[in-house]
C-alpha cells in the first residue's frame, strides 16, 4: 500500500493563543519540533481530532478530515496516535490493550508487533507491572496495530532516561520501515530531531516557520535563529573500521572523515551533525595540524545577520551543506566571498556516534 | 438466615423482608439513571448544567417530608400520574412498597449520583480519547474504558444508595404511610414500637438489627469496594 499524504491548512484560536498552519505530511518520519508553547501538540491533536480547527481543512489522500462541512470523528481517522503518557488501559491486561483497537485485515499480526517492538513476554502482564520504556513500547504497538495510515507521536519518549531511548529509537525506525507508515513524530529533543528527521517542520508562536528536508531546514535562516541549534547534518559512509588507532574511517564526496570507532558495517550510510562552532575555515590547506578532518568545499554564503559572529554556508562537492561559525575578522582577513574554494576544518569533537542514523 | 429469621418476631422479619425489598429494587432501579446523569454531569458542558445538577441533588437538602409530599401531589390517588398509571398499567404507588421504593430511591438518588460521578471525572478524558482514536465509537468507550474505570465509583454509589434506602422514614411515611406488610419497613417498625406503650424491648430488638443490618451492608461494600479497585487499577 502506498502510503497517503495528509494536507492540512487550518486556523485555531484558543484564548489569547492563535495557530495557523498549513503542513504536508508525506512518506517518512516528519518530525515537529519548536519552544514549548509553539502548538506543536495542538496541531497534533488538531490532526488526530481532539481538537477542532476554527476554519480551513485537513485530508489524508482521499479522506476529508475537516472542511467547511464535514468532521470526521477521531475513530474514523484511522490515525494511530501516542502521547507522552503512555496511557495504557489500567484495566486490561497487555494483550487487551493492544488488541484494543485491531485491525485484523492488517497485514501484520500482534506477534510480529510484539517482536518488533519485544514487548512478547509482557503480554500477560497488567500495565501497572511495567516500566516507563516497556509502556512507550506497548502504546507503540496499540496504535500499529490499528493498521493506521499515519502515526502520530506526540514526545513519545520524554522523561525517560537515556539507555531507553536508545533502545527505542531504532525501534521507531524500523515501525516506518516495516509497516511502511508515515509518522508525524512531535519532540524537543535535537537528538531524536537528527536521528530521525527525514522532513523537518518548525514552529514557533502558533505558526510554521521553516519546512522541508532536515538538512535544508538546519542550512536555512529559520532554523538556527528559532532552535538555538547551530551547524548541520551530512551522511557520510563508512569506509572503514581502524581497530588499533579506535577510530572509523568515513568517506564523503569532500574528502574522508575520522571519528571515534563505531559499530555500523562498512558501506553503510551514517548520518552526522556537525555543530558550526567546531568548523574552522582555511584557504589553502593546512598540513600540519592536529586536526585531522579536512573538506574542500565552496562558499555559497555569508550572513552577517547575527553580530558579534558570521555564519558561513558551504556546499560540499555532493551538494551536502554544512555551516561554519566564525567571526567577521576573520571573513575579513581571508577576504571571504561567495564562490571561493576553501578547505573546512572539522574537529572530530563534532562527530557524535549517538547520532548514527541508517537510511534504509 | 432462616435461623435468624425464625428467631425474630414475626413484626421484626415482616419489616427485615420489606426493608430489603425496598432498598433493593430503589437501588437497582436508579442505578441505570445515576450512571447516565453522571456521564452527562462529567462529561458534557450544556446550558442549565448547574440548573439540572441543583435540582438532582434538592432531595439531600430539602427535608424527607417535603419529598415525600411531592411524591404523593404527583403519584397520589388524585395526583399528577397517579391515575394514569393505575388505569393504563394497573399499578398503583401511592401506599404500596412500590411507592416506599420510589420514595427511597428519591431520597438516596444524590448520594450514588455522587459517588459515581466523583468517580467518572477521575478517569483521565486522554484514554477516553485513545480509545477513541484506536476507533471506538462513543458507546464502546463508555461501555469498555469509561464504565469499568467507574466501576469502584459504582460499587460505592450502590452501597451508600442501598444502606440509606435501609434508613429512609420521612418520605416513605409521608407518602405511603406505615401499612404493615406493605410499607412498614424497619425504621417504620421502630417507629410503631416507640409508640406503642410497653414495647421498649421490642423497639429495642428493632435498634439492634437495624445497628447489626447497617454494619453488615458496610463490610460487604468495603470487601466490594477493594476487590473491583483491585481489578480495576491492578494495585
Amino acid at each position: 500500500m502506498a502510503s497517503e499524504t495528509l494536507s492540512l491548512d487550518i486556523a485555531l484560536q484558543q484564548g489569547d493563543f492563535s495557530l495557523q498552519a498549513t503542513l504536508d505530511i508525506g512518506p517518512g518520519i516528519t518530525v515537529l519540533t519548536g519552544p514549548s508553547g509553539a502548538g506543536k501538540s495542538t496541531l497534533a491533536g488538531v490532526i488526530a481530532g481532539a481538537t477542532r480547527p476554527d476554519s480551513g481543512n485537513i485530508s489524508l489522500g482521499k479522506t476529508i478530515f475537516f472542511n467547511a462541512s464535514t468532521w470526521l470523528p477521531p475513530q474514523r481517522r484511522k490515525l494511530g496516535y501516542v502521547l507522552q503518557d503512555s496511557l495504557l488501559f489500567p484495566h486490561l491486561s497487555i494483550r487487551s490493550n493492544l488488541l484494543y483497537g485491531h485491525d485484523k485485515a492488517a497485514p501484520f499480526s500482534l506477534d510480529d508487533v510484539a517482536s518488533t517492538l519485544d514487548i512478547t513476554d509482557l503480554l500477560d502482564r497488567s500495565p501497572h507491572q511495567l516500566s516507563g520504556g516497556e509502556r512507550r513500547r506497548v502504546a507503540l504497538g496499540r496504535a500499529i496495530l490499528t493498521n493506521p495510515s499515519l502515526l502520530i507521536l506526540d514526545e513519545p519518549l520524554a522523561n525517560l532516561d537515556a539507555p531507553r531511548r536508545a533502545a527505542i529509537l531504532p525501534m521507531v525506525e524500523q515501525l516506518r520501515d516495516r509497516f511502511d507508515l508515515p509518522i508525524l513524530y512531535v519532540t524537543h529533543s535535537w537528538d531524536e530531531i537528527i536521528r530521525l528527521a527525514d522532513t523537518l517542520v518548525l514552529m514557533e508562536n502558533g505558526r510554521i516557520t521553516a519546512q522541508g528536508p532536515l538538512a535544508d531546514v538546519l542550512t536555512g535562516q529559520a532554523g538556527p535563529a528559532a532552535m538555538g541549534i547551530d551547524g548541520a547534518v551530512i551522511e557520510a559512509q563508512v569506509s572503514e573500521h581502524l581497530p588499533e588507532a579506535g577510530l572509523t574511517k568515513l568517506e564523503t564526496a569532500s574528502g574522508p572523515l575520522f571519528i571515534s570507532q563505531i559499530s555500523e558495517a562498512p558501506k553503510n550510510q551514517v548520518r552526522l551533525f556537525i555543530n558550526a562552532g567546531d568548523v574552522a575555515l582555511a584557504l589553502a590547506r593546512p598540513d600540519d595540524i592536529s586536526v585531522q578532518n579536512i573538506l574542500s568545499a565552496t562558499v555559497e554564503a555569508i550572513d552577517p545577520q547575527t553580530p558579534p559572529v558570521v555564519h558561513v554556508l558551504l556546499r560540499l562537492a555532493d551538494g551536502q551543506a554544512l555551516r561554519a561559525r566564525i567571526t567577521p575578522r576573520a571573513v575579513a582577513v581571508l577576504n571571504l566571498q561567495p564562490g571561493l574554494h576553501v578547505h573546512a576544518l572539522v574537529k572530530s569533537v563534532a562527530l557524535d556516534r549517538d547520532l548514527v542514523h541508517h537510511p534504509v | 438466615m432462616d435461623f435468624w429469621l425464625t428467631s425474630l418476631t414475626p413484626f421484626e422479619s415482616e419489616a427485615l423482608r420489606l426493608s430489603f425489598k425496598v432498598a433493593l429494587w430503589a437501588t437497582l432501579a436508579s442505578l441505570p439513571f445515576a450512571i447516565g446523569f453522571a456521564w452527562l454531569l462529567a462529561r458534557h458542558d450544556f446550558w442549565g448544567k448547574s440548573i439540572l445538577n441543583a435540582l438532582l441533588h434538592l432531595p439531600l437538602v430539602v427535608p424527607p417530608v417535603v419529598v415525600g409530599y411531592g411524591l404523593l401531589v404527583l403519584f397520589g390517588q388524585n395526583g399528577a400520574l397517579g391515575p394514569f398509571l393505575q388505569d393504563v398499567f394497573g399499578i398503583t404507588i401511592a401506599f404500596t412498597w412500590r411507592g416506599a421504593a420510589i420514595a427511597a430511591a428519591v431520597i438516596a438518588f444524590p448520594l450514588m449520583l455522587r459517588a459515581i460521578r466523583l468517580s467518572m471525572e477521575a478517569v483521565d478524558p486522554r484514554l477516553e480519547f485513545v480509545a477513541r482514536s484506536l476507533g471506538a465509537s462513543r458507546l464502546r468507550v463508555l461501555a469498555t474504558v469509561t464504565l469499568p474505570l467507574t466501576l469502584p465509583g459504582i460499587v460505592a454509589g450502590l452501597s451508600l444508595a442501598f444502606a440509606r434506602s435501609l434508613g429512609e422514614f420521612g418520605a416513605t411515611i409521608t407518602f405511603v404511610a406505615n401499612i404493615p406488610g406493605e410499607t412498614r419497613t424497619l425504621p417504620l417498625a421502630l417507629y410503631t414500637a416507640i409508640n406503642t406503650p410497653g414495647a421498649e424491648t421490642e423497639a429495642g430488638r428493632i435498634v439492634v438489627i437495624s445497628i447489626l443490618l447497617a454494619l453488615m451492608a458496610l463490610g460487604l461494600s468495603e470487601l466490594a469496594a477493594r476487590r473491583v479497585t483491585r481489578a480495576v487499577h491492578g494495585i
